[in-house]
């Protein structure tokens, strides 16, 4: 396939998605606004995962921090800072912080680090009575653009259209940017890429925090979706699933992760509408998945495409 | 209640609750050691034990046999975990083992959902331990008291087994390097299978003896894993020393921390945590980090 018939190719799925709400019901709106929000956290998680090699348990407390600043600034003002830019930016500076401690360990340590990071924010929404403790905020408005509410299914859907398109564009030029190179490199041999001379803590903190910024991003468009946000946003489960997302759709492939939310969303919400025994499907899947697909739907295409070639 | 029985009182929950944490963390930390995998479901033979024990309980009437029992059958699904699921993995690497273990987590947890129902389900106190005892003014359940005594029992004898006896010798060689120990002749494999199968059902005797305290419920193993990951760091990964002070610590602050400062409660153990990663990283007794 030539770049222009690709290029072509996501234009087209792009308008049609963000047409969507004007020929679909309410119930398909729905889960392709949760598919595309879901979409841009697994994202910025297979950043640090697929080309960092940093697989964090820790990822939904940025989720959460972007959620909850959204949550108590959009009812002050309901413009584009309170809806996205002070969430990311609270969300990267909670990342500087973790990332600090947490990157100077590597493999199960930096995991089980970054799942009490995540624990710990949990702890402390459930227990602040100014974040609703346990309840957690709800009512949060949908945001105004150039004046107009986002209230309308359409008007919301072209926002979140929009910046899934920012974002796949940003990190597709980070992980092709000579940054991302490093990146790769260090996944592969840290030890090398530091004797080579490459800062490597700095670049690792450096993808931690992009990462972590996307993810508050992600975490501000939930709470706007669903019009509240409660504790569970930090759950250590809530990064388990965005990790199953990213191995769904295969590691260090980014659009991957896209179909790996989608495939979760839409497998959810099928299988729960013939039975309640949702989360042994979700477990068995995954545990399946790992011992007989480590590639994901990317890497089992890909697999057959490299044999036929 | 006046300071002193009150401090008293406190401490000694603090106790049974390390206690508790000891028993799960000693499993975790082992199979990290040896298998280099953290074993995210872990808190799901915790929720096994007590559910196993539930039904031995109902069959039997016997809190004992359920104590001998429950762990048993909890290990012997560990076995098959470690036989079935885990050993396919080992030559890829420790970061598909922990996914896998997460997946795990989802399946155990409906499995009981769908075998036993999603209410809290309370377990009995055995009639030998049902009073309670007054030390120093302070009115403490007798239960608590065997829950302390029990671990601290189990604590000498693993520390007995593992440093007096040849089998303990495997176990720490195979700890401070597997492939080696594997090259003097052991079945490295086997002892694998071991440990992943006792620590598994070690954490299931915790879910056991938990039970008359905080009865069983299904999310019980996700909650439980937090506060044994984090018993894991502060005492050092791979360290039964550490793992035994790490659960002292981690007991006492989550104890003392409910009764002195309730709205920050929760928040407690994790300053601990911090503290001690900015003032040694690799914890308290474990090895220095590469």
């Amino acid at each position: 396939m030539t770049t222009r018939l690709r290029a072509i190719g996501w234009v087209l799925l792009v308008a049609l998605a963000a047409v969507f709400p004007l020929w679909a019901g309410n119930y398909p709106v729905k889960l392709l606004q949760e598919i595309l929000i879901w979409g841009i956290f697994a994202m910025s998680l297979d950043l640090l995962m697929g080309y960092a090699g940093m697989v964090s348990f820790g990822h939904s407390a940025f989720f959460g921090i972007g959620g909850y600043v959204a949550a108590l600034a959009l009812p002050k003002s309901a413009g584009l800072a309170s809806a996205l830019v002070l969430p990311a930016a609270a969300a990267a500076l909670a990342a500087v912080v973790i990332g600090f401690f947490s990157i100077r360990v590597s493999g199960v340590y930096f995991i089980m680090l970054t799942l009490a990071f995540s624990q710990m924010f949990y702890a402390v929404a459930f227990q602040s009575s100014w974040l609703g403790a346990e309840d957690g905020i709800v009512g949060v408005p949908r945001p105004a653009l150039l004046g107009r509410s986002l209230d309308q299914p359409l008007a919301f859907n072209v926002y979140l259209l929009g910046l899934i398109v920012l974002v796949t564009v940003l990190l597709h030029r980070i992980v092709r940017s000579p940054f991302g190179h490093v990146l790769r490199g260090i996944h592969d041999n840290e030890a090398r890429m530091q004797a080579v001379g490459y800062a490597v803590n700095r670049y690792k903190l450096l993808a931690f925090v992009i990462g972590g910024t996307v993810a508050g991003l992600a975490g501000a468009l939930y709470s706007q979706f669903v019009g509240s946000i409660s504790p569970d946003a930090f759950l250590w489960t809530t990064s388990g699933e965005a990790l199953l997302m990213v191995i769904i759709g295969g590691t260090g492939t980014l659009t991957g992760s896209l179909l790996g939310a989608a495939a979760f969303i839409l497998l959810q919400s099928l299988v729960s509408s013939y039975t309640e025994r949702w989360m042994l499907i979700l477990g068995l899947t995954f545990v399946l998945l790992v011992l007989f697909a480590p590639g994901g739907i990317l890497g089992a295409l890909r697999g057959r495409v490299g044999l036929r070639s | 209640m006046p300071l002193v029985p009150d401090l008293f009182a406190q401490a000694l929950n603090g106790l049974a609750y390390g206690v508790l944490l000891f028993l799960l963390s000693v499993g975790l930390t082992l199979i990290f050691g040896m298998l280099d995998v953290v074993n995210l479901a872990h808190g799901s033979y915790y929720m096994l034990g007590a559910y196993a024990g539930l039904t031995v309980i109902a069959a039997s009437g016997s809190f004992w046999l359920a104590l001998v029992l429950a762990p048993l059958a909890v290990a012997l699904i560990g076995a098959v975990v470690e036989r079935a699921c885990l050993r396919p993995l080992y030559r890829r690497g420790a970061l598909d083992q922990v996914l896998l273990t997460f997946g795990l987590i989802y399946v155990f947890e409906d499995l009981v959902k769908w075998i036993w129902g999603g209410r809290i389900r309370s377990i009995p106190t055995p009639a030998l331990f049902a009073g309670s005892v007054t030390v120093w003014g302070a009115t403490i359940p007798s239960y608590r008291l065997f829950v302390i005594a029990f671990g601290l029992a189990v604590a000498v004898a693993l520390w007995a087994v593992i440093e007096k006896t040849r089998l303990g010798a495997i176990i720490r060689a195979g700890v401070f390097d597997s492939e080696m120990t594997a090259g003097l002749g052991i079945d490295i494999q086997r002892v694998f299978t071991g440990v992943f199968a006792f620590g598994a059902g070690l954490a299931g005797l915790s879910g056991v003896i938990a039970g008359p305290i905080q009865s069983a419920y299904p999310p019980m193993g996700a909650s439980i894993l937090v506060p044994a990951l984090i018993v894991v760091v502060v005492g050092g990964l791979g360290s039964l020393k550490g793992s035994l002070a790490g659960s002292l610590i981690i007991g006492q602050a989550e104890t003392f921390g409910k009764a002195w400062l309730p709205g920050a409660s929760m928040l407690i153990i994790y300053v601990v945590m911090a503290l001690v990663l900015l003032l040694r990283p690799q914890g308290l007794f474990g090895r220095p980090l590469k």
